[in-house]
């Protein structure tokens, strides 16, 4: 990093690069901790939405103030991911359910 | 500044390194499959915000791309696993 960046971008650059990291270690955490997998499920959520988008925002704000213009490509894995961790919770989750059906043996004719 | 940035950048890569490690010990113990799967897709979205903080904390946009590949084939895998729980094949005839 040989460019000086400058204070208004640096300050809520470092703040939302430690609250996006620790965002994310907690729902890292409440991974490992919970007990069954439908509290499971909920925890890694966090990480995925607000942690990433606060380390999207401190990388645009970063790469704008090196560049000295609007970058703002990092947009695009924040749409990707709103997109996308939706669609696999939710297979996950049907997944879950018929697996826990076709264990208790409701599905006999198969 | 440019001190204050690496340091809360390199925070930010330990919390996303014990996040991984996080993911790993529910990998690795899972009760069932599904957990397993989950873990995996915590897993690489902690390796994607480690490429971004790795991006930021040297200042280069190289480690975009790498993000932006692991986000695309971390969703197909994850996807693809999930699918394969539910029916047990991926791509239905």
């Amino acid at each position: 990093m040989n460019v000086d960046i400058p204070l208004w971008a640096g300050i809520p650059a470092s703040i939302l690069l430690i609250g996006g990291g620790l965002i994310s270690l907690i729902g890292s955490l409440g991974l490992l901790r919970f007990k069954d997998f439908k509290s499971r499920i909920h925890a890694p959520t966090l990480g995925n939405t607000m942690g990433a988008v606060c380390v999207l925002l401190a990388s645009i704000l970063v790469f704008s103030s090196i560049q000295q213009r609007f970058v703002i490509h990092e947009i695009l894995i924040t749409l990707l991911l709103f997109i996308t961790s939706p669609v696999t919770s939710m297979l996950l989750m049907r997944a879950a359910v018929y697996r826990a059906r076709r264990q208790r043996g409701e599905f006999d004719t198969e | 500044m440019n001190l204050v940035l690496f340091w809360s950048a390199s925070f930010a890569l330990l919390c996303f390194v014990l996040g991984m490690a996080c993911a790993t010990v529910r990998l690795v113990r899972g009760a069932t499959a599904q957990d397993r799967v989950l873990a995996l897709d915590t897993f690489y979205i902690n390796g994607m915000l480690t490429m971004l903080a790795f991006g930021v904390r040297s200042g280069t946009s190289v480690y975009f791309d790498v993000a932006l590949l692991i986000a695309l084939f971390g969703f197909v895998g994850s996807t693809a696993m999930a699918k394969f729980l539910l029916r047990g094949e991926v791509i239905e005839p």
